[in-house]
């Protein structure tokens, strides 16, 4: 179980400094899904710092923590993609052995297999999420995403943190 | 810091009209982040879906999960029970 308690002292005094409450989303917004699960499009979305091994790096050394996001192919190869982020926070033996673990595209291609969703997106989307000054995901990268979800025609979207 | 973008673009999302439910591995830090649906699980930092190459694990997770997209009395918490 994930605590404050058992993160790093330095982490957990950031933390519990931070002023979360400032960022967070009032009022809170509303999509009802659109349609039943079995015809609902689906998209993942994670703040992990995958990235396919052809694109670019996040930038670690982004002193407010890099804002952009990647695009990954929902015909990657799950176990194919790269892990890049800049947080110390988290144990990364779990991730490096099965990327399911923080990214369960392959889980989603059962339920595609099974029809318990309609249909996966033909792409997803990824963050670094170590993000400490996040005016620009605010403004610019989480609205870009929104709207390509959105002109996707995607139904439901399901985000993973690490 | 990872469960403060997945609020951040996650309500972005959802302003835009498309449903979603994200994952928490920090419930203090989602509660105060108010995201429109989430669920709690209690596992550690890294591990949101539960435990590697545990594709039952993960399919009950995800199972929970996506069991919140119909809720509308936002924000919803959820704990993951196993």
């Amino acid at each position: 179980m994930a605590t404050y308690d058992d993160l790093r002292l330095i982490d957990r005094l950031f933390l519990k400094g931070y002023p979360f409450a400032r960022y967070a989303a009032d009022p809170v917004p509303c999509a009802p899904l659109r349609r039943p699960l079995g015809e609902a499009r689906v998209a993942l979305v994670t703040t992990a710092g995958l990235r396919d091994p052809g694109q670019e790096n996040f930038d670690r050394r982004h002193k407010m923590g890099d804002p952009s996001f990647r695009e990954i192919s929902n015909e990657v190869v799950t176990q194919s993609l790269v892990e890049s982020h800049r947080s110390h926070s988290f144990n990364r033996a779990g991730l490096a052995a099965d990327r399911n673990l923080v990214f369960p595209l392959d889980r989603f291609r059962e339920l595609e297999a099974g029809g318990a969703i309609g249909a996966l997106n033909h792409r997803h989307f990824s963050f670094m999420g170590s993000i400490v000054g996040p005016r620009p995901v605010i403004q610019e990268t989480a609205p870009e995403v929104a709207r390509r979800l959105r002109e996707d025609s995607v139904d439901a979207v399901l985000l993973t943190p690490v | 810091m990872c469960h403060q973008t997945v609020s951040l673009v996650q309500a972005e999302i959802e302003r835009a009209g498309v449903a979603t439910v994200s994952i928490s591995l920090l419930r203090e830090v989602t509660a105060v982040l108010r995201p429109p649906r989430a669920l709690w699980v209690p596992f550690p930092m890294g591990y949101p879906l539960g435990s590697p190459n545990r594709p039952d694990l993960q399919r009950r997770v995800i199972a929970a999960a996506l069991a919140l997209l119909g809720r509308d009395d936002v924000p919803v918490l959820e704990e993951f029970t196993q």
